[in-house]
């Protein structure tokens, strides 16, 4: 791949996870459990699906193929996503929804933290943009996280079955793959071994601050980089696309 | 036709009268995002954005070229400067006193209290994290007992 075809490649991917991960907090808008949840989560939304347009954008100037913000956010085929599979699960219960944000919140934010140091301007202004609300994200899906598991008895029961149920979907964030290689090799990108570390050092310390115990290792499932999706998300894209599928190019 | 040359200072001076959509008491000066005009027959601004996803952004580039277009400006372009990312250090000294008089407590070093911009009090607790906007959250003033919005610190 030539350099500006790593970058597109790599953009997009990231445009993925936070395109996804605010599609998902986009559909429990209206449901939160109180006044000051919902607004958090909207806003939160908010925050990733603009730095998925500022991904997106800079994937389609790097292509150089004409390519929108929406072309990439919703005309393209499942396989063609690459967000991890983690981003994609269902938001199930309050608990559900905030494990799945401490697990993906403390990677995303450790690999933008080493984005920001990245040899290409494009991607590093991105990510440090992103960097300065992903940690205000953290520090709220964690308050909860110690509030629901160091709360009742069926608060702490609860959100650690959803620690154990989306632990298996945390594998596939530390395998690097090809793209992986060439983005650090070509642009000091992240080293997800070393990445790896530190976020299990994070997680271990919020997860003991909420008085619950870290899932042993277990088989792990992967393939969301690869575009091999769980069935969730055949339901997400056809909601989330509907619009641009049945009237394309429409706007308003 | 004669080009007209413009000075960035002419510049920045009309666009000290477009305001902020979401609060309107502030310009775009005001908050600090205007980070550059350069006039080379043309005009390019470069705006930073607040937050990424912030509805904003877009009104406020519209608001930019229709200032400078009803001042006669041709061939306006607008440049979104993403890096270094914006701060509420950047709101100026004005821009801070306006918001106070507006009823929402300009942005505070954290181990600053919080003053109620209506009585002034230190006395004050959060409401809530979050408030009408991604930028702001939600106090209660315990001496004067009225609500008001505190502008986060980013």
């Amino acid at each position: 791949m030539t350099d500006k075809n790593v970058l597109a490649a790599y953009a997009t991917r990231l445009g993925d996870n936070a395109l996804i991960i605010g599609q998902r907090m986009i559909e429990l808008v209206a449901a939160g459990p109180e006044l000051e949840e919902e607004l958090a989560n909207a806003n939160f939304a908010l925050d990733y699906i603009g730095q998925a347009r500022m991904f997106f954008s800079y994937a389609g100037e790097c292509e150089g193929a004409g390519r929108s913000e929406d072309d990439f956010a919703f005309l393209r085929p499942e396989h063609e996503y690459q967000n991890l599979l983690l981003v994609e699960q269902p938001n199930g219960h309050f608990g559900d929804a905030i494990v799945r944000q401490v697990l993906f919140d403390s990677w995303y934010l450790a690999l933008l933290e080493v984005l920001t140091r990245c040899s290409d301007e494009g991607i590093s202004d991105i990510a440090a943009r992103a960097c300065k609300e992903v940690r205000y994200h953290l520090r709220h899906s964690s308050q909860w996280l110690v509030r629901l598991g160091d709360g009742t008895d069926e608060s702490h029961a609860r959100v650690q079955q959803s620690l154990n149920d989306l632990w298996k979907f945390t594998g596939e964030m530390f395998v690097p793959d090809d793209l992986d290689d060439e983005m650090r090799s070509a642009f000091n990108g992240p080293h997800l071994e070393v990445l790896e570390t530190q976020w299990r050092a994070d997680v271990a310390a919020i997860v003991a601050e909420a008085t619950l115990d870290l899932p042993d290792d277990q088989w792990m499932a992967s393939g969301g980089k690869q575009g091999r999706h769980t069935e969730h998300f055949g339901f997400l894209l056809a909601e989330m696309q509907i619009m641009q599928r049945t009237f394309p190019g429409a706007t308003w | 036709m004669v080009e007209t040359i413009y000075k960035p200072e002419q510049i920045l001076e009309w666009l000290s009268d477009v305001a902020d959509p979401e609060i309107p008491v502030l310009t775009i000066m005001d908050l600090g995002i205007v980070r550059d005009v350069e006039c080379n027959g043309g005009v390019t601004v470069s705006l930073t954005p607040t937050y990424s996803g912030c509805p904003a952004t877009e009104a406020i580039e519209a608001s930019v070229v229709a200032a400078l277009e009803e001042r006669g400006v041709a061939k306006i372009s607008i440049r979104r400067v993403l890096a270094p990312a914006w701060t509420t250090d950047w709101i100026s000294q004005e821009g801070r006193e306006k918001l106070r008089v507006y009823g929402i407590a300009p942005p505070q070093r954290r181990d600053r209290p919080i003053i109620c911009p209506r009585c002034d009090s230190s006395n004050t607790e959060l409401v809530s994290e979050f408030g009408s906007t991604a930028c702001k959250a939600s106090y209660r003033c315990v001496d004067c007992l009225e609500p008001f919005e505190y502008f986060k610190c980013l």
